[in-house]
Parts: C-alpha cells; sequence; structure tokens
C-alpha cells in the first residue's frame, strides 16, 4: 500500500513536472568524450557548443532552451549508457549527440528505440552511423569522415607525386571510414596502399609501430586522433622519424597543432583534407573564429576552433533555427521539429549544409596543408575547396554499395 | 646456476637453445627466406629492445610493490595511485623548473611522504589482518583516482624529455646490408636506452642494498620472520616505515619515465596496478630479481604481441601469468 501511493505520488509530480516544463523549457541533452583519449577533442567541442548558443542564443520564441551535459569515453557503451541516462533521469526531448564514430553507430540504433525524440549529431564520422538502415529520427549535419576526405588522395597523386602510401590508424570505425575515403581515391588516381596498420584506440606505446612503418613508401598518412596522435608525434620524434606524412581530419586539427612540445613541428607541410580549414578567407568562417576567440580568453581554447567546435557550432546552429521555424512546437512525437530539420538548410561556417534523404549532411570539404604562422603556431591552410560533397562520394550509389562498408581491409586498393 | 643444470637437465637445455636463438636472432643477417617468413629484422630488434625498456618500466613498478609484500605481507592495491600520484608530481616540477632530473626527485621525495603517511595511518593501525588491509587499500585508490581527476581533470599530460635526450642513436646492431655493401644499423630511441640504464642501476642498488647492507640484513631477516627479528631489539615499525617509503618513492619515479615516454592520464594508475600484480605474480610474491624477470617476460610479451599478433597482444600476457600459475604456482624465482 504505502509503495503504491508512494509510486502514485513520483509518476503524478513526474507529469507535472512534465507539464510545467513544456510550458517554458525544452530540454536538451548533449554528450561529449570529456574523458579518455579525446578529451581535449571532446572540450573544444563544447567551446563550438558555446559558441552557437552565443551568438544565436537561448530563446525559441516564448521557451527557452535548457541543456543537461553527459560525459563519454568515445566508447559505444559510454555513449548510450549517457544517452539513457539524459533521457531517463534528466527527462530530455532532444538530444545533441555524440562525438565519437563507434558512438555515432551505437546512438543511432538506440534513437530506434526512441522515436518520440529527435536526435541531432553533434560531431560522429562513422559512414555506417546514415548510410545502413539509419533511424528516421536522427540528422547529421556534418559529413562523414570519408566525405572528409575527398580531395587528399588526387592531390597526394597528381600535385605531391606520391605513389606509394601506407596508413596507420586508430582500429574503429571512424577511422576505418576516412581511410576508405583516402583509399578509394588514391587507388583511383592509380596510387599504392602497401600496408594498412591499426592500433587500438588509447595505445600508449607507439615505439613498435613506429619501428614497423614501411621505409619503401611515399609518404604514410596517419589516421589518429586526441592522445593518440599525441603520444605517436612524441615517440616518432624520438625515434626521430623523417617520412613525409599525410594527415586525416583529427590528426591535423587544431586539438594537435595546438599541443604542448615540439613534437608537432613533424607536421610542417603534411597534406590533409577535413570539412574546414584554419585559414579559409571565407566571412562567414572568418566570423565564426572571431565569436569563437571572443567567448573565451585565450588560455582556456585553441588559437583557432578545431574540426569538433566547427561540427558542435553547426549541429547546435541547425537544431536553434529548426526549433524556431517551428516555434518549439514539439507536439505529436516532434513530427514539425522532425520535418524541419530533415528540409532546413543552414548556412555553417565551413560552407552550406543540406541533408539527404538519409539525413546526412552535403557539404563542403577542404584539402589542406600545414603551416607555421611564423610565430611557431601551426595552421592548416587551404590548398582546394570543394563544394557538394555528397555521401557516395560523386560514385553512382549502385556502385558504391558494391564497394562494400568501411572497414580494416575495404575498400582494396584499386578503380571502382 | 650449475645446481640448476644438475636438477633439470631437460630444462637447462630448452633455456640454452632459447638464448642462442635469440642471440642469433639478434646479431645475425636474416637470411631473405626468415625476412619474407616473420618481417624485417628492424622491426623485430624494436620490439625486444622496447619490451626491455618498457620491463625497465614495469620493474620499477612492480619492485616497490613486491618489496612491500614481502616484508610486511601487505598487498598494497594504491600502488598504482602512487605511480599515477609520482607522475603528476614530476609533470608539474618539470613544467615549473624545466628540469627532467629534478622532477625526479622531488616525485620521489612527495610519493615517499604518501607512503610514509600511509603506513603511519592506515596500515599500523590494521597490522596482519590481510583483508582489511585489501580493502582499505582498494577504497583508498578509488578515492585518490577521484581526487587526482579533481585536481587534474581527464587531460593528457606528457612530462617534456629534455632536449639531449630526443632523437635516436646508432645502435652496433646490424639490421641489415644494402644492395651496395653498406651496412645498415639499428636507430633506436635514446630516451628509451636511457630509462632502461636507470631502471638497471637501481635494480642493481636495491640488490646491493639488500645483500651488502645492515639495513637490508634487517629487512631480509624482516622478511623471514618479522616477530624474532623485534624480539631481538630493532625497531620493526621504523623498518617497515622506511621500506614503505622507498616502494612508493620508486612507484613515484616510475610515474615520471612513464609520464616521459608515454603519457599521464586517469585510468594509468589501474593499468600499472595491474601490470605490476601480474609482474609479481610471474616473478614470484616478494622476489626483487623476480620482479625484474617478470618485468621484462611481461613487457617483451606485450611489444612482440602488438608486431606479430595485434588482435591477441592483451591475451599473451595473461595467458603468461595462466601458465605460470598452474606449473609454478609460487612465481619463477620465489623465495623456497
Amino acid at each position: 500500500m504505502l509503495k503504491g501511493s508512494l509510486g502514485l505520488i513520483a509518476l503524478s509530480s513526474l507529469l507535472l513536472s512534465g507539464t510545467a516544463f513544456a510550458q517554458e523549457k525544452i530540454k536538451v541533452g548533449v554528450t561529449a568524450t570529456l574523458e579518455g583519449t579525446y578529451t581535449v577533442l571532446g572540450e573544444d567541442g563544447m567551446r563550438g557548443f558555446q559558441t552557437a548558443l552565443n551568438v544565436l542564443g537561448k530563446k525559441i520564441g516564448d521557451k527557452e532552451l535548457e541543456f543537461v551535459v553527459a560525459s563519454t569515453d568515445a566508447t559505444p557503451d559510454s555513449a548510450v549508457r549517457a544517452v539513457r541516462k539524459l533521457i531517463e533521469q534528466d527527462k530530455v526531448q532532444i538530444l545533441l549527440s555524440p562525438l565519437s564514430g563507434d558512438e555515432g553507430i551505437a546512438v543511432k540504433n538506440f534513437a530506434k528505440t526512441h522515436p518520440e525524440l529527435t536526435f541531432v549529431n553533434a560531431a560522429s564520422g562513422a559512414q555506417e552511423t546514415t548510410y545502413v538502415d539509419p533511424a528516421p529520427n536522427f540528422f547529421r549535419y556534418n559529413m562523414d569522415g570519408a566525405q572528409w576526405q575527398v580531395g587528399l588522395g588526387k592531390y597526394a597523386y597528381e600535385t605531391k607525386g606520391y605513389r606509394k602510401i601506407a596508413t596507420v590508424g586508430e582500429d574503429y570505425s571512424f577511422i576505418y571510414t576516412q581511410v576508405f575515403g583516402l583509399v578509394l581515391e588514391f587507388c583511383g588516381a592509380g596510387g599504392q596502399v602497401t600496408n594498412r596498420q591499426w592500433v587500438p584506440l588509447g595505445t600508449k606505446d607507439f615505439a613498435s609501430v613506429i619501428a614497423a612503418l614501411p621505409d619503401d613508401v611515399d609518404a604514410i598518412y596517419l589516421g589518429l586522433g586526441g592522445a593518440d596522435a599525441v603520444n605517436f608525434l612524441n615517440q616518432y620524434q624520438q625515434a626521430g622519424g623523417k617520412a613525409h606524412l599525410m594527415g586525416g581530419s583529427i590528426m591535423i586539427d587544431q586539438t594537435i597543432l595546438s599541443s604542448k612540445g615540439s613534437a608537432k613541428n613533424a607536421l610542417i607541410g603534411t597534406i590533409a583534407a577535413s570539412g574546414q580549414a584554419d585559414t579559409w578567407e571565407d566571412p562567414g568562417w572568418q566570423k565564426f573564429v572571431k565569436a569563437y576567440q571572443d567567448s573565451f580568453p585565450e588560455s582556456k581554447r585553441f588559437p583557432s576552433p578545431s574540426l569538433l567546435a566547427t561540427n558542435y557550432y553547426g549541429s547546435t546552429m541547425a537544431l536553434i533555427l529548426a526549433l524556431r521555424q517551428v516555434n518549439g512546437d514539439l507536439s505529436n512525437n516532434q513530427a514539425k521539429l522532425k520535418d524541419a530539420l530533415a528540409k532546413i538548410e543552414i548556412d555553417a561556417p565551413n560552407g552550406k549544409i543540406k541533408l539527404d534523404a538519409n539525413r546526412q549532411a552535403i557539404g563542403t570539404n577542404f584539402v589542406t596543408e600545414v603551416v607555421d604562422d611564423g610565430k611557431g603556431a601551426l595552421f592548416s591552410k587551404v590548398v582546394k575547396v570543394i563544394p557538394n560533397v555528397n555521401q557516395t562520394l560523386g560514385y553512382d550509389p549502385a556502385v558504391f554499395a558494391k564497394i562494400g562498408l568501411p572497414s580494416r581491409t575495404v575498400p582494396e586498393c584499386k578503380k571502382y | 646456476m650449475a645446481r640448476f643444470i644438475e636438477r633439470h637437465p631437460a630444462w637447462a637445455l630448452i633455456v640454452i637453445i632459447a638464448v642462442a636463438v635469440l642471440a642469433w636472432l639478434v646479431f645475425a643477417i636474416w637470411p631473405p627466406g626468415l625476412e619474407a617468413a616473420i618481417g624485417r629484422k628492424r622491426v623485430f630488434l624494436n620490439a625486444v629492445l622496447n619490451g626491455i625498456t618498457l620491463g625497465g618500466l614495469y620493474f620499477l613498478v612492480a619492485s616497490g610493490f613486491t618489496l612491500i609484500f614481502g616484508l610486511m605481507r601487505n598487498v598494497n592495491l594504491a600502488h598504482g595511485s602512487l605511480y599515477l600520484f609520482g607522475g603528476y608530481i614530476g609533470y608539474a616540477v618539470s613544467t615549473w623548473t624545466g628540469s627532467w632530473i629534478l622532477s625526479f626527485i622531488v616525485a620521489f621525495i612527495a610519493v615517499a611522504l604518501v607512503g610514509v603517511i600511509l603506513q603511519l595511518a592506515v596500515f599500523r593501525r590494521m597490522e596482519g589482518q590481510d583483508l582489511r588491509q585489501t580493502m582499505v587499500t582498494i577504497g583508498l585508490s578509488i578515492v585518490f583516482a577521484d581526487l587526482m581527476l579533481w585536481v587534474f581533470g581527464g587531460d593528457f599530460y606528457q612530462v617534456q624529455t629534455p632536449s639531449w635526450l630526443i632523437g635516436p642513436v646508432q645502435l652496433p646492431l646490424l639490421t641489415a646490408i644494402k644492395s651496395s655493401g653498406e651496412p645498415v644499423y639499428l636507430q633506436y630511441p635514446l630516451v628509451r636506452l636511457v630509462i632502461f640504464a636507470a631502471s638497471v642501476v637501481i635494480g642493481i642498488a636495491m640488490w646491493l642494498a639488500l645483500n651488502r647492507t645492515r639495513i637490508g640484513m634487517i629487512v631480509r631477516a624482516g622478511v623471514d620472520d618479522r616477530d624474532i627479528l623485534a624480539a631481538t631489539g630493532v625497531r620493526i615499525q621504523l623498518v617497515f616505515v622506511l621500506v614503505f617509503a622507498l616502494g612508493a618513492g620508486l612507484a613515484g619515479i616510475a610515474g615520471v619515465v612513464g609520464g616521459t615516454f608515454q603519457s599521464l592520464s586517469p585510468g594509468e594508475d589501474t593499468r600499472f596496478l595491474l601490470a605490476s600484480l601480474v609482474v609479481v605474480i610471474v616473478g614470484g610474491m616478494g622476489s626483487i630479481p623476480g620482479a625484474a624477470l617478470g618485468a621484462v617476460i611481461i613487457g617483451l610479451a606485450e611489444q612482440l604481441g602488438s608486431v606479430y599478433i595485434p588482435t591477441y597482444a592483451i591475451v599473451v600476457t595473461f595467458l603468461i601469468m595462466v601458465l605460470v600459475l598452474a606449473l609454478r604456482p609460487q612465481g619463477l624465482l620465489a623465495r623456497r
């Protein structure tokens, strides 16, 4: 009896608070990798998110956005745990999550168990997330890892004259997707990828990995991020490595280019491709960089926003603009919001973004080269801007489907 | 040595053959057939050296652990926290003063002090109660981990290697002969060699201190029978505090070493606690030479595993532990 009445009280207070919130607050749950290997990435992602709030404000008509932040560590189960906690304990109505590739796949699958809620991807970039069995309530306003490599393979082959390369990457979906994009284009242009090494996320001791790098190749592609990238560069410097390098999107990024110590200097001249370039002259980008710099004191941010900050900014922007279009109307299982999200086209700092039928971004990609600004700070300089990059990378969807899903060995090094 | 050969002729033969094969692998120029089968010699040599140098780091952590256990029969499961704490202290000192050497000294002293406090405030109060001590140290390790997360955050720290240690040196080990007849020698990071040399020096110094000095004699007597030792008038509690301070200080030094050639972050404490547990289980609880042997075996298994069977590298370490526990449960070099 006591139990029963207690339950009733709990239930009714829950209902009450639910209606109370719906009148004035819209609760949004945000996750970022604030622990583990990708801590630095998560922190800068949150800076991008904060910048978006500073620029756009929290008001949706007469309602206000309220945010609950949860931390993850780049593993899929930590992401699902965080999202579940946000939904079940904090009662959020919308999610801005997650940051990392494997997390993205897990959260997308989890999104299907809550079809009434809306999930806006924050920054994760595994191909599978939106390409295979996409969730109807999961929206991604950043490109995937393969889209972010568009242009790099051709540039390496044609302009740099690299013919044979080897890759080292972290052993999980986002880096598979990045290597997928690189290999397709580089091998399509006629190049060879002789060796693909995979290391576990969170590897500390790279000495044996560095020793096993082949020396009969023109360049080595690094698909590492966060602490792994810093550890690698540090030990690469200690081992006296001198090869030409190519970088993935989170390798050649302010999260690494601004790291302490001199190891990062090995990256000067490295070519890379990503969804942004630090020195792009586009006024929209410059405005965003300014807003980011103004939002935080100099010691608490990078000289220029990282890819994660840009992605969090773009995702938050899309969500706020769509919410304003529907005036914060979340009735009928958020149908109006979902409709608006699917149709919205945003002027993100890194170019125009719209979604395809799988609710995956079509956007602009950048080939870059790392330069020293003369004062010891490293930036990625624009070499080439490629607009309208879609998820099938310009391939016919039927041909693209035959290539297979990104993995340790897919795609084969050949022309498709 | 001679006694071992007399007692176990078959084992001795196997060991000799293994050593000979290893020596040949290290010094000979590999024939092309072998290179085709297991990869280049440079990779193999690097993995072996990495394994040995990583073993040096494991030895530093595990020797303190095994010393404390040997004397006080006290499994200090907060040993990993001492390691991480030493690393953070080392990082703070080296960024503040710019001196790498000084960071070792400060880390040793600071962590040794923590060890003294632990011994006086915690372990002395529950002497001889193994289970209680174990539970308390688990609890302490969780508290320490959270405190350090609070102060240092989830970020990654790397102790800056001094500039004179950056870069590789050439070792007199041939890896290949170029087609022009020019020999190719192995390039190896200097900092790892220096750290390995330092851990060897520390190991030998500890062995000498234990076997050639009066204090060492007291400690050894304490390991054998501390009640009788106390009855002879030795101030056993003081010896306990000293040994605990030394063991903790070594973990602190290891933290700076680990922060120099790897990096420091939350979670490293349990990783190194686990590593030192495996090392002392393989080597034999309470034995310094056992810790050295176990550390090298585990280091080699990890590095060779990560090169030749990357997917199963972690399993290899535990497989070794299981084998040792099954065949020689007291550990390879345990005292009888």
